[in-house]
């Protein structure tokens, strides 16, 4: 073979590439494009990823039909529709930051609503920054990503985790005042690493008293507890503090409950909600669960949340989780903000007296509003959503506060019910503007100004 | 004479590459930029492979790379990419010096496991350490780049690219000039005959261990300089499917030459990222029957189109 004759394939195959890398052409008049990046494969898409990805559809269909109640009864975005791009959040932060990339770049998406791994959100924000690409982060929990850093383009919509602990302990403790001591079980990994931490911090300010008889870490998708359940067993705390999610929570639910492990201690679900529909027979009454804000069954009756829950309902036959409801406020805060953007622009727009300036001005202000523009509205904006008011008010206005709810379960005809709901507001649960939620939680929880 | 064919090719890819990089959209070059990473660890790959050893661990020095230029920021406050690439090449040079002490005396699937072994021994280690951010991982950040500030300017994705580019370039010359050395000769015939090979007075054990070696340094160059382009690193670097990539990589490219590692990685990451796009629901399945294709038609690799002559193009 001579080099032309291997240089002549080389180019051949190259040429077939680039066909297929042709960017698709930017037609004018087109609808809103919005990426959604949530899990389709892999663990974590049955309890959050799907349940948020067809929470996204029905809201999109909904609100390009112009169906949603007030104040979101425009279609799509300001009367322009939106056009939803789906990729699989699967495959771990290398292949997510280079899927952003291309979703920005490749797809031209105008906005960016995803991310459910506390992963992912650490390493999107700075290509975010590096694109000027406003992007929502909707479900993952880490306050690292705006405790550690201070971003233009990047929002997110539901509160950090911090609260999962603080609400839960407040919770725990108001329900059983006589607690003495508790366990953990939590999976090796940063979330189980993390929410283990915070309970620990909480408790040891709320309850210096109280004992840590045992702790387990079983790995990350385990599916065998059975060491783990000995252990809890014989170490007989009060309570069990869990962040157990997913196939993990089920397995080991249904293996700790005929050992009767909960005949001798209380069980509290950091996040139990999105699968309890699964664990019917397998969870015992008393069972303390939250659902990082009051989402699902803590949302409280509103016309924005029947509206949810019709919608998906319509599609599923299930209540929405709350990935469903963290979907929808993504969804929502990005339409108050576009849309307030926009009527920003009208009013400012129409100079009274200056008739020369009218036109020019009234055409400026029909177009729709720039990227910076829906940054300036969105930051420290108070929207509703189905669960009640969010406020952006953390993170230079970029992180969302909420109050949040605990409640126990009970089960009733092959249906669990919640009962006993408490809701603490947000300067309970929440640490102020400009402290770490860490320095917040061993400063002694001090509530802030909001 | 015809060994130099393969250095010209691959100027004449890296000048286009450096030539033309700047006219093509930015994704383009990220993609591009992520498959050269993949390219020099699949090289190093290749390099075992031809003595016979298929490791299915080097994500261990993909990762181990990776958190030796990442952990150069948060520990000493460095941000310089020649340090940080200088600091992966040092680290993983030594771990692999030792390791090897141990795996050069194993072959076959006992190779692969003990390999495996070691990566999700790392694995492990990161997953505990909450104070680099456990699986969450953390963010890393190049600001200069031989001193000159980058951080932040127009064209930092293209330097970064160059590097790449420029440091495969040099890793694929210095291999090639490697395989076709006395003793880059040996790795075919270990493979093929290892009691001949100590008999015709060659060492068996030294070879592999400096192949083992030289494979683990372009491992942790690969993995620092994906660390740089990404941004983000967690210890899925280490984890065994990460590994399993590489393997992958490795089979769809085949071992020919010292091009068909960037062919591989580049037709690899270009199918996984279409396939995002047109099956977000099923894009594994799109790579499996990639994969399942290769194998039944091509079972020496892709490289094997560009060699139907019946001559070996190296």
């Amino acid at each position: 073979m001579k080099i032309s004759n291997l240089v002549c394939r080389l180019l051949a195959t190259s040429v077939a590439t680039a066909a297929l890398f042709a960017a698709p052409a930017a037609a004018a008049d087109k609808p809103i494009r919005i990426g959604l990046v949530s899990f389709l494969s892999g663990p974590a898409a049955g309890p959050f990823g799907v349940p948020a990805r067809i929470a996204a559809e029905a809201i999109v269909e909904s609100l390009n039909a112009g169906t949603a109640p007030a104040p979101y009864n425009a279609i799509g975005f300001s009367g322009v529709p939106i056009e939803l791009v789906i990729i699989d959040e699967a495959g771990g932060a290398t292949k997510q930051v280079a899927e952003f990339r291309n979703l920005v770049e490749r797809q031209q998406v105008d906005f960016v609503i995803g991310y459910i791994s506390s992963g992912d959100c650490l390493a999107i924000p700075p290509v975010a920054e590096e694109l000027k690409k406003l992007t929502v982060l909707f479900d993952c929990g880490t306050p690292r990503v705006f405790e550690e850093g201070t971003y233009k383009y990047v929002f997110r919509t539901r509160p950090h985790a911090t609260m999962d602990a603080v609400a839960g302990a407040r919770y725990l403790l108001d329900t059983r005042p006589d607690l003495a001591s508790y366990a953990g079980i939590n999976q090796n990994y940063a979330w189980g690493q993390d929410s283990w931490n915070d309970w620990t911090a909480v408790m040891s300010v709320l309850r210096p008293k109280a004992e840590i008889v045992t702790s387990q870490m079983p790995k990350f998708g385990a599916g065998q507890y059975g060491a783990e359940i000995s252990a809890l067993m014989q170490s007989r705390p009060d309570v069990i503090h869990s962040s157990l999610w997913g196939g993990d929570l089920e397995a080991f639910m249904l293996q700790s409950t005929p050992r009767g492990l909960f005949r001798r201690s209380g069980l509290l679900l950091i996040a139990g909600e999105p699968n309890l529909h699964r664990l019917v027979g397998n969870i015992p009454d008393g069972t303390i669960v939250g659902a990082r804000g009051p989402h699902g069954v803590f949302a409280p009756k509103s016309a924005l949340n029947d509206w949810l829950r019709s919608i998906y309902r319509a599609r599923t036959g299930l209540d929405p989780n709350y990935p469903a409801y963290s979907a929808a406020q993504a969804f929502l805060g990005l339409k108050a903000a576009y849309e307030k953007a926009r009527l920003d622009k009208v009013r400012n727009a129409t100079p009274m007296g200056a008739a020369e300036g009218v036109k020019e001005g009234m055409e400026e202000a029909y177009k729709m509003p720039s990227t910076d523009e829906v940054i300036a509205a969105f930051e420290y904006l108070t929207f509703d959503g189905p669960s009640g008011k969010v406020m952006m008010k953390l993170g230079k206005g970029h992180q969302a506060v909420q109050g949040t709810a605990y409640g126990t379960t009970r089960t009733v005809g092959g249906q669990i019910k919640i009962e006993n709901i408490k809701y603490y507001p947000v300067e309970q649960v929440q640490p102020p503007e400009g402290m770490s939620s860490i320095d917040w939680i061993k400063g002694g929880l001090k509530p802030g100004k909001w | 004479m015809k060994r130099e064919r393969t250095v010209v090719i691959l100027t004449i890819v890296l000048a286009a590459m450096l030539v033309f990089a700047p006219f093509l959209p930015n994704w383009t070059m990220f993609l591009f930029t992520v498959a050269l990473c993949y390219g020099i660890v699949v090289l190093g790959m290749m390099l075992l492979i031809r003595t016979g050893l298929v490791s299915f661990g080097h994500g261990l020095y993909y990762c181990l790379g990776a958190y030796a230029a990442g952990t150069l920021e948060p520990l000493f406050g460095i941000t310089e990419l020649a340090v940080m690439l200088g600091s992966a090449v040092a680290i993983c040079a030594g771990v692999s010096a030792i390791l090897a002490l141990l795996l050069r005396r194993y072959r076959d699937i006992f190779f692969a496991m003990l390999s495996l072994a070691f990566s999700m021994i790392l694995y492990g280690l990161l997953v505990k350490t909450s104070s680099l951010g456990s699986t969450d991982g953390f963010n890393v950040t190049v600001k200069t780049m031989l001193g000159v500030h980058i951080a932040g300017t127009a064209y930092e994705r293209y330097l970064i690219f160059a590097v790449t580019a420029l440091i495969a370039w040099v890793c694929a010359v210095l291999i090639h000039r490697y395989l076709n050395s006395h003793r880059g000769r040996l790795a075919e015939a270990i493979r093929d005959n290892e009691l001949r090979v100590e008999y015709m007075g060659a060492s068996v054990a030294n070879t592999i261990h400096l192949n083992y070696v030289m494979s683990a340094i372009l491992a942790g160059l690969g993995g620092a300089l994906m660390a740089v382009s990404v941004g983000h690193i967690d210890p899925e670097m280490a984890y065994w499917t990460t590994s399993g990539e590489f393997v992958f990589i490795s089979i769809l490219s085949g071992t020919g030459s010292v091009l068909a590692p960037f062919l591989g990685a580049t037709i690899f990451e270009s199918i996984r990222s279409f396939a995002y796009e047109y099956s977000p629901n099923t894009w594994q399945m799109a790579l499996g029957a990639a994969m399942l294709l290769v194998i039944m038609f091509l079972p020496g690799g892709l490289w094997s189109l560009f060699r139907r002559s019946g001559r070996s193009a190296m």
